[in-house]
């Protein structure tokens, strides 16, 4: 095997960390929270050799503002958190995508509401889909569920990132952030970007670029409301990502993302091998969602299972998304266990056995 | 697909400090070395030293679905607390692996699966090291159960451990041998 691309067990924080450093991401800031201090812990070791910058700042609030001058200066840059940490970046999130500024936020996130707790949980799907902070704007959300997926997603985010010039995040959790799971560094061959000449790179010889959220002459904040809205129309069509498993001849879908979708997976196998026509929709980008995939398998089966961990959130999109005459289910953990899949394949029979009926 | 598909998986849990993820963690190495796709999940916690910590290993000729098992095919439990919540869980005809130095063998109750009482400790500290018991026990779960090559969990000593302690990787192979052996000499 090529040496440059040597098998490694490595951790999915630590995937983020390496997919970054090989995006030319070499600027890091960020405040420690469990269950993603290996991302700082490993930028802060390999950053600074490669004459890069790892701040740790006094708050998420320093660290995500800290992301929005950064990536002003049309550099890559970074910051990673978990729940509580991610709401207190809201704010700054809400100012990078008015100023239409790029910029990877990780949220490997935890329980809550509050402090919560460490475990893993899906309780942020809402926040981190629906914007989270104020205004009318979105977040591209990218949720891997393998080591893998955490490094080739987290190149796909700076890129996607930049062509819209607009925040994207990762959201993962601790199963997806804990796990080891063999991964191969490839660099994946960057998309062709637009030169960032927005930039604030001291306007010499050219004039002055002006970055900004705060829009007060008449009509002016309007217009660009709407231009915005075109960023996110042109994502749903161009950007959307998932995968089907074993969805051709399914009577039901599991819908589940991340560390979700990788338990169901096990799950739908076992329904296979006892006979029941199963498969798994698993959204990757769930901004943009794949809506027009659950549609068109609704037209089909009228039969979903949506599987998360959380009491119900990515429910309501799949219900937005499906067939009016599909019904959609829900099966979800609050933090604290994680469902084996033997427990997730009880649910599947269980409604399976609806469109036997 | 393969033609011999393969599949197995394993719990080993133990105090903190008791090097229960190591041992996870070289398994799960030295199987994907030798070609198989594999996960490690540690479980996490606020525990610390003392505490309790444990892992799950995939090992299969395909790709995994779930890192997270309920009934595993195989436990190694290290102290009283794991055999008390993972004998349970053994599926029928598994292996559940005590350290017979911490656990009185005659605490088990399970009569359909296969247990292997090994002291773990009192080899290690015969051997002049008791922080290698958990090697031991690598080596003698690894001797039963022969999911892996001994020369691949070696090498994956250089990769697993970091570079500080490799001055100690021969004593750990040493401990890993030493575990084997005993399992042999069982039979």
């Amino acid at each position: 095997m090529d040496q440059e691309f040597e098998k490694m067990l490595a951790k999915g924080n630590e995937a983020i960390a390496m997919a970054a450093i090989d995006s030319g991401c070499l600027l890091y800031f960020g405040y420690p929270i469990t269950p993603q201090n290996d991302i700082p812990e490993y930028l802060s070791k390999h950053l600074p050799a490669l004459g890069g910058v790892f701040i740790q700042a006094e708050s998420e609030i320093a660290s995500i503002n800290l992301l929005l001058g950064a990536s002003a200066t049309g550099a890559r840059a970074m910051t990673s958190s978990s729940s509580p940490g991610i709401s207190l970046m809201q704010e700054g999130i809400s100012y990078m995508a008015g100023s239409e500024l790029p910029g990877l936020i990780v949220n490997i996130s935890r329980s809550g509401p509050g402090l919560g707790g460490i475990s893993p949980s899906q309780g942020d799907y809402f926040q981190a889909t629906r914007g989270g902070g104020h205004g009318d704007y979105r977040t591209i959300v990218l949720a891997p569920s393998s080591v893998q997926e955490m490094y080739d997603l987290t190149c796909l985010a700076f890129d996607l990132s930049d062509k819209y010039r607009n925040p994207a995040m990762i959201l993962g959790d601790a199963l997806i952030g804990q796990m080891k799971e063999p991964l191969v560094r490839r660099k994946r061959s960057k998309m062709d970007l637009p030169p960032k000449d927005w930039a604030l790179t001291g306007a010499k010889g050219r004039k002055p670029n002006r970055l900004k959220s705060l829009y007060l002459q008449d009509g002016e904040l309007s217009e660009h409301n709407w231009k915005l809205h075109q960023k996110y129309e042109q994502m749903k069509k161009e950007e959307v990502r998932f995968e089907s498993f074993f969805t051709e001849d399914a009577k039901l879908i599991v819908a589940a993302f991340g560390s979700m979708a990788r338990v169901s997976k096990t799950s739908v196998e076992l329904a296979k091998e006892e006979g029941m026509k199963v498969g798994l929709l698993r959204p990757i980008t769930l901004f943009p969602f794949p809506e027009t995939a659950f549609y068109d398998l609704s037209q089909r089966v009228k039969l979903f299972l949506t599987v998360e961990l959380n009491t119900g959130q990515m429910v309501e999109d799949v219900k937005l998304s499906a067939a009016r005459d599909a019904q959609v289910y829900f099966y979800g953990r609050p933090p604290g266990s994680l469902p084996s899949p033997e427990e997730v394949l009880e649910e599947i029979k269980k409604y399976y056995r609806l469109g036997q009926g | 697909m393969d033609s011999d598909p393969f599949y197995y998986d394993i719990i080993m849990a133990g105090f903190g400090g008791q090097g229960v993820l190591v041992i996870g963690n070289l398994l799960a190495y030295a199987a994907m070395m030798e070609g198989k796709h594999v996960t490690y999940l540690p479980v996490y916690g606020v525990e610390m030293r003392g505490g309790t910590a444990n892992c799950t290993v995939v090992i299969s000729s395909r790709q995994i679905g779930s890192p997270v098992v309920g009934s595993p095919h195989a436990a190694i439990v290290m102290n009283l607390p794991s055999l008390i919540k993972y004998e349970p869980l053994v599926l029928p005809e598994g292996l559940l692996f005590i350290n017979s130095t911490l656990i009185e063998p005659k605490e088990t109750y399970r009569k359909d699966i296969e247990i292997l009482s090994i002291p773990v400790n009192e080899i290690a500290i015969d051997n002049g090291n008791p922080k290698l018991a958990n090697m031991v026990a690598l080596g003698a779960f690894n001797g039963k159960t022969k999911l892996v090559q001994m020369s691949s969990l070696f090498g994956s000593l250089e990769k697993v451990l970091d570079q500080r302690y490799h001055h100690l990787i021969p004593s750990n192979i040493k401990a890993i041998q030493l575990g084997a052996e005993f399992v042999r000499k069982m039979t």
